[in-house]
């Protein structure tokens, strides 16, 4: 099938950025789109011209490092996928396919498709951990993990850090990102004594990037490759509000 | 090193060397068990108070490299950790699905430390280093405390006790898993335990970096070279030990189940400036991928290897046969696997099954297009257990089958075929992982270490996180405390010179402006592998492969295209580099593949085979370690060998029969 393209060019973080237009020919419905995108940039070198420029790894849908808006969708709005596991059997010959970066403050665009999401990682470094230093543990059945408790807590951490909640959300929070780890960590017995002072510390870098707040629209879950639930936002505001309380502590 | 009394001429070596020394590993003697206690007592220690005095680089972030950085600060050294992504969390190690081995016993089934000992020097076909095969299983028990303490969510039974399954054929239930996710969950928590000391200022992180050389002082690993990847500038850094934990080198071949940045300029580089490349054709080829499609093709997608547990492997008896699957009649299906081997079935390891679907498909039998691939058939499972219980068991992954290829695997056969999944070769490295160049320690997948010619689901992991948590800082902290910290500097002759060798290769690959994209270069490199070099080898195929491989290798210098500039973000330039150092890399694979004329794991030569058709070792000729030697000559590298010696676990011949 052949499809056109509309793809943000950018040159680097302090140049203005542009639509382009682009043929797409001759792709095959067991592509996935980051294969056909693979195709029109091997053709765009053989003309001379700059490849589109997207991040990209694993391409099975863990490492978290694609992303894109297709469409006005995070990763092309197929439910629980990832722009690298979206195949192009879900197009059809003759579409028009609109390609962004994910649009926030808190993540400047390097180039083309590609943004600077270090703001999640130092979200992570305020408290996104539990402070077990190499050799301290005794055996690991001595600390046991209800399993309702360790099933929740591992769909919490499922999250990979692509970005996409906060491309969907209207606001650019990072609300999902920053609960979805409070959540986890906070759920097993193992994070509870920096379960408040984690919630603050976090909580208060994310506001540092320049992330929106959180006005319960949804659109994070919705968008999310792992479907993580709304529900972990809950779970981080009651930390928050008793963290307040307590004082941090 | 020893001195180079036995020297002989290799069998076949034609293309390959000529003289041969042997290594000294400096793995320590006595009882099996003690060796590891008592090597610790013996290394030396560094004061708390002088660590911070100290520099370490860590190149690479993975399970390997994210522990050892983490571990290296919390115990007070100035780390500074390397990494090609966004960001440390996305290495690769977090695309392992199926699980992390400990000899924990939690099962009461039998396990030990021992058993699990045995069963990786076995499965490796009797070609690591006991001593260190010991230490991993030892440290097994300790990774798995560790994990559990950082928050790893483990799959747990009701009673709040940690869950276990058999993997991989094991016959005890010894693998720790976190759904179909945990690579991710132990590199997130290697990630976070990093997190931390980078908020304490222990470690200083360099996302979006790549190491591009090495630099050796006196012969000792003093920095590297390095490009910011957003930026384009090219920089010095300064060390007082090197730890290199980048990976393996799968994607030589192309296409493989490695993530698509993952590459071979670290390790290729250290080599080239001394490091010994140890048994580069020990490549695993993982059977349960999903088939290729086209010449599109970007990647292999690997599924976990426990739906052999239930689905039954099959190819139709006649050639060419293309009905639908669920017409075929049971009398005119071939289940080979369980024909062939009645006690493991379709549970055999990972070498003889890739290498059987091989044969099939080789006989035209093979199914779906271009008939490269077999069935992966769940229907029996289906009809026995009923749809609800293999959706809990194997859900996610029919689901990633069905995003991926468009067919419900619950109602037509799975297509499976095999494809390059984990390199066993690597950096050479001795019992304290430090390679041929002292100050220089290789890390997880890219040293050759622990498995031997074959690895076992679910022990990389285990490699990684050991080497990473529990090896490295001692025997790191060693090496440091027979050195003085710092007293050198960047402006150094030889960090000058490296970086104008580098600034030299970055203009000369955009300067070539050729007619050909990287990426085809790269494609044609992995279809010569995979052709002479994949999952089964032979000498006329062999030496086929090396005439060809330097011809390309030639034509890349003359003819390829890297659109873009140096001083800017540049993905073409980026894969322009490494498929560069594949094209070194292929060509000392078909040469240690040349010269090993036995067959043994992954390696499988055809004039080696029993009268059945299995490898067939030759522990009489072949019982080392080859480790290479970079000459300047890359058709003549130097042979060293490491001679094995079994102790406690006597070889025999592999069978699953």
């Amino acid at each position: 099938m052949n499809l056109t393209l509309h793809v943000w060019r950018q040159k680097n973080s302090r140049s203005e950025g542009r639509f382009e237009t682009y043929q797409a020919k001759d792709i095959i419905p067991d592509m996935s789109f980051l294969e056909m995108l693979d195709v029109v940039n091997q053709e765009l070198i053989m003309k001379g011209e700059e490849p589109i420029a997207f991040e990209h790894d694993c391409r099975e849908g863990i490492c978290g490092s694609c992303g894109m808006v297709i469409n006005g969708y995070p990763h092309g709005g197929q439910k629980g996928t990832t722009a690298c596991q979206l195949h192009m059997r879900h197009y059809k010959d003759g579409d028009t396919i609109t390609i962004e970066p994910w649009r926030a403050r808190a993540f400047p665009v390097l180039k083309d498709l590609i943004v600077d999401r270090s703001a999640f990682d130092r979200i992570i470094q305020s408290g996104g951990f539990i402070s077990a230093t190499t050799g301290v543990a005794q055996d690991a059945n001595t600390v046991l993990v209800p399993k309702s408790n360790a099933d929740a807590a591992m769909d919490a951490a499922a999250c990979i850090g692509c970005g996409a909640c906060v491309a969907a959300c209207p606001n650019a929070s990072a609300m999902l990102f920053t609960a979805a780890k409070i959540s986890h960590l906070g759920l097993l017995p193992q994070g509870q004594p920096e379960r408040y002072a984690r919630v603050v510390q976090m909580v208060e870098q994310m506001d540092k990037e320049g992330f929106g707040g959180c006005t319960n629209i949804g659109e994070c879950s919705a968008a999310c490759p792992k479907e993580i639930s709304l529900d972990v936002i809950a779970r981080m505001n009651r930390d928050l509000l008793v963290a307040t309380i307590k004082g941090g502590k | 090193m020893s001195d180079t009394k036995n020297e002989t001429t290799t069998r076949t070596g034609v293309r390959a060397v000529e003289f041969v020394k042997s290594l000294d590993a400096k793995a320590p003697g006595g009882p099996i068990e003690q060796r590891w206690d008592k090597h610790r007592f013996e290394m030396k220690l560094v004061n708390p108070a002088n660590r911070r005095r100290y520099t370490v680089i860590v190149v690479g972030s993975g399970l390997a490299g994210g522990a050892a950085a983490a571990t290296l600060g919390e115990q007070g050294y100035n780390v500074k950790c390397f990494c090609y992504q966004d960001s440390p969390r996305r290495a690769h190690s977090i695309a392992a699905q199926g699980g992390i081995n400990a000899a924990k016993n939690y099962r009461n089934d039998g396990d030990s430390i021992f058993r699990l000992f045995y069963d990786t020097v076995k499965g490796g076909d009797f070609r690591a280093r006991e001593s260190n095969v010991y230490r991993l299983a030892q440290v097994s028990v300790n990774i798995i405390d560790q994990c559990v303490a950082q928050g790893v969510p483990f799959a747990r039974e009701y009673g709040g006790y940690l869950d276990n399954r058999s993997f991989g054929g094991a016959q005890v239930s010894r693998t720790f898993y976190a759904r179909g996710q945990t690579g991710q969950q132990l590199l997130l928590g290697a990630y976070q335990a990093l997190s931390r000391q980078i908020a304490a200022g222990t470690v200083k992180m360099f996302p979006r970096t790549e190491m591009l050389d090495l630099v050796l002082v006196d012969g000792r690993a003093r920095g590297i070279i390095t490009r910011d990847m957003v930026t384009g500038k090219i920089e010095r850094h300064v060390a007082d030990a090197v730890v290199l934990a980048t990976g393996g080198y799968g994607n030589v071949f192309y296409l493989s189940t490695n993530a698509k940045g993952c590459n071979t300029t670290a390790i290729w580089r250290a080599h080239r400036r001394g490091a010994f490349f140890g048994n580069p054709c020990f490549t695993q080829i993982h059977p349960t991928c999903i088939p290729v499609t086209g010449d599109h093709q970007s990647k292999l997608t690997l599924m976990s290897e426990s739906l052999r547990n239930d689905g039954r492997i099959w190819v139709p008896r006649k050639k060419g046969d293309t009905r639908d699957p669920r017409q075929i009649p049971e009398n005119e299906r071939d289940y080979y696997l369980e024909e062939r081997y009645p006690a493991f079935g379709n549970l055999v390891p990972r070498d003889v099954a890739s290498r059987n679907a091989k044969q099939v498909c080789d006989e035209g039998r093979g199914v779906g297009p271009g008939g490269l691939g077999v069935y992966l058939d769940f229907a029996d499972a289906i009809k026995r257990l009923g749809k609800q219980k293999i959706a809990e068991r194997y859900g996610n992954l029919f689901d990633m089958y069905q995003q991926i290829t468009g067919e419900n695997p619950y109602e037509v056969p799975m297509r499976i075929y095999p494809a390059i999944h984990y390199t066993m070769g690597g950096l050479w490295v001795d019992y304290n992982l430090m390679s041929t160049i002292p100050g220089l320690f290789v890390a997880g997948e890219a040293n050759f270490s622990d498995h031997g010619a074959n690895r076992l689901g679910a022990s990389a992991l285990m490699q990684g996180l050991a080497d990473g948590y529990f090896v490295l800082p001692y025997t790191v902290a060693n090496f440091l405390a027979q050195v003085k910290p710092g007293g050198l500097s960047t402006d150094h002759a030889a960090f000058g010179e490296a970086e104008a060798e580098i600034n030299d290769r970055v203009k000369r690959l955009l300067s070539i402006n050729g007619k050909r994209t990287v990426d085809s270069f790269h494609r044609e490199l992995g279809r010569i592998l995979w052709d002479e070099c994949g999952m089964a080898r032979n000498d006329a195929g062999l030496r086929r492969a090396l005439q060809r491989i330097p011809e390309l290798r030639e034509e890349f210098w003359q003819n390829v295209r890297v659109p873009g500039e140096g001083g800017e973000l540049n993905q073409e330039l980026e894969k322009a580099g490494r498929v560069a150092d594949f094209l070194e890399l292929g060509e000392l694979l078909c040469i240690d593949a040349l010269h090993r004329t036995e067959s043994c794991g992954g390696h499988f030569r055809e004039e080696s085979q029993t009268e059945d058709g299995e490898a067939k070792r030759d522990d009489e000729n072949f019982s080392y370690v080859a480790a290479w030697e970079y000459t300047g000559n890359l058709a003549r590298p130097e042979l060293h060998k490491e001679p094995l010696v079994f102790e406690y676990v006597k070889p025999s011949q592999r069978s699953y029969k």
